[in-house]
């Protein structure tokens, strides 16, 4: 009797022990098979080539991702640009200063924000944020913008991203001990400065690591930022060109590609760019997280 | 010390405004998509199936979208929980707590949270070229489970991972095996078993990237696994794409839709955890 319970705990160590490594194996047979699937452009162009040329006429065999990469670049950065001081400074307030009745609003407002799909979100950018840009802010700058432009989609995609940076500056600065904050007011400090040079200063390296991967996220947003992009294949010069950024040059042109096998092959090598990209900041930024979490 | 006060003066404006600019933001999201949605929205959109000629603006509605990811999002989250759950008990009853393996199986599952479901897609896509599979319910269904496996997995650990350990030893010193103590290990952890059910529920149905390239897109609701289908996200998408009003309008419909489902999902997951703990020990 005894034994068919110990076999029993066996059997299933080793089933989940399986199970556990099998998923694990997952990350490498992903990158594996994408970079199997962009061996062929890879050997027919250098990569450096791909990366820096700009020509895209995949009919003609010419794959130039420069437009892509530098669209993908200006989206993100502007993402950053506008969600970095707002949730700082969002965060700040829910922790060092913010009552009660305040958070309770603010954290169910965060929350909806992000369990909105990217669907909703591009919805939401064609009807509210390029109409705004077309019809108010670009006339000031250039004499004419369709609205679906760089800096739309940069909007969109900070929004995005707001609440995944918020709630990391929250758990980070509520792990400063409240010995420190105390012996700063102690000393005379005002709130501000407090928060500034002892919880600011306290969680740099947090806060830096949150932008990476918030940064990582905002990389792989496809639908919302397609819908709001314009979709032009040229290198953007300023925030009001549209941009074409690689999640939506994959998802746009998925139909086409099987006329071609190196027009496949490009788009599996931009899928392939992502991943790389992506996974060395996560693995980056979750590092340097967890070690702060650990002290 | 003047300049302090009005430093601190400043700090604080700009904190206030960054909160109301959250809060308008929200506001505005909802705000819209509820306006615009609402005067579109009709039974007969969520009724019945496109009729002929629906995306030039003829009648019918998108009942097979809503269908199509229900049928995703449901097969999904059950075979994700059936293999995520014995992960979660894996590493937090059999490992030890410092053991190298759970460090690099959680290290694992947040990278692959990270990876952008495109990605998935792209991958998913030529996998199922290489089995000879194509774009079908299952093709979504396979690249769904994918994409909310990690989900699950590193949002039950994390309510897991403060299991008391006292708990488990109770149950060993009462001559339980490791297996026999999941019954205590369920019972602790099924808030967050809900929670993140409830957490990928809602990104599995928001997504659009992912089933793109793996479910297709049809007019008719699936009747096998091995037919096309259509996602809700993808019909708003393509339907915002056509150039008649009344499709477009249509659109907006679909996205209350969406919208709703997603927020009362987060809603019910905020509910959960905050009431269903009974059973837990702090």
């Amino acid at each position: 009797m005894s034994n068919l319970r110990i076999i029993k705990d066996r059997t299933a160590s080793g089933a989940m022990r399986t199970v556990t490594i099998v998923a694990l194996a997952f990350v490498l047979v992903m990158g594996w098979g994408l970079y199997r699937k962009s061996a062929p452009i890879l050997s027919e162009i250098p990569l450096w080539d791909l990366l820096t040329d700009s020509t895209w006429q995949p009919f003609k065999n010419k794959f130039g991702f420069f437009p892509f990469v530098m669209g993908t670049i200006w989206v993100t950065v502007i993402a950053v640009i506008i969600a970095l001081p707002l949730s700082l400074f969002t965060a700040v307030f829910l922790t060092e200063y913010s009552r009660r009745f305040v958070r309770k609003i603010v954290y169910p407002a965060l929350d909806i924000l992000a369990s909105l799909p990217s669907v909703i979100y591009g919805v939401w950018g064609t009807l509210v944020v390029v109409p705004w840009i077309s019809d108010k802010l670009a006339p000031y700058f250039v004499s004419f913008s369709t609205g679906y432009t760089t800096l739309a989609a940069g909007i969109v995609l900070s929004i995005m991203i707001l609440p995944l940076l918020v709630s990391l500056f929250v758990e980070l600065f509520t792990s400063v001990s409240n010995e420190l904050r105390d012996s700063s007011y102690a000393l005379g400090a005002t709130r501000w400065q407090t928060a500034q040079s002892v919880v600011l200063r306290k969680s740099l390296p947090g806060v830096f690591a949150s932008v990476v991967l918030a940064i990582s996220r905002a990389l792989g947003e496809t639908i919302a930022v397609l819908m709001v992009c314009g979709n032009l294949p040229a290198v953007p010069h300023s925030v009001f060109d549209s941009c074409y950024p690689i999640p939506a040059l994959i998802a746009n042109n998925y139909g086409e590609m099987l006329s071609l096998p190196m027009y496949e092959s490009a788009l599996m090598f931009a899928a392939l760019l992502l991943f790389v990209v992506v996974l060395v900041f996560n693995l980056a930024s979750r590092l340097v997280l967890r070690k702060i979490e650990q002290k | 010390m003047n300049k302090l006060v009005v430093k601190e003066r400043f700090a604080r404006l700009l904190m206030y405004l960054s909160i109301t600019v959250v809060l308008i933001l929200v506001a505005s999201i909802i705000w819209t998509v509820f306006k615009r949605g609402f005067r579109s929205l009709s039974w007969e959109m969520v009724s019945s199936l496109p009729g002929g000629g629906f995306y030039i603006g003829k009648s019918g509605g998108f009942l097979n979208a809503i269908v199509g990811s229900l049928y995703i999002v449901l097969a999904s989250t059950a075979i994700g929980l059936i293999i995520s759950i014995p992960v979660v008990f894996f590493l937090n009853v059999y490992l030890k707590s410092k053991s190298k393996l759970a460090y690099v199986a959680r290290l694992a599952f947040d990278v692959l949270f990270g990876i952008p479901s495109i990605v998935y897609g792209a991958f998913a896509f030529t996998l199922m070229i290489y089995l000879g599979l194509r774009t079908s319910l299952l093709g979504g269904i396979i690249v769904e489970t994918l994409l909310i496996i990690p989900i699950l997995i590193r949002s039950m650990d994390e309510v897991a991972k403060n299991f008391p350990r006292d708990l488990l030893d109770a149950s060993f010193s009462l001559g339980a095996t490791r297996w026999e103590t999941m019954g205590v290990v369920m019972r602790q952890i099924a808030p967050g078993i809900a929670t993140a059910t409830l957490l990928s529920v809602g990104r599995s149905i928001g997504d659009a990237a992912g089933v793109m390239f793996t479910a297709g897109f049809s007019d008719t609701i699936p009747t096998s696994l091995s037919q096309q289908t259509a996602t809700l996200p993808l019909s708003i998408f393509f339907q915002l794409s056509a150039p008649q009003a009344e499709v477009q309008n249509r659109a907006y419909a679909a996205a209350v839709v969406l919208t709703i489902i997603v927020l009362i999902i987060s809603l019910l997951g905020r509910f959960i955890t905050n009431r269903f703990s009974k059973h837990k020990l702090r």
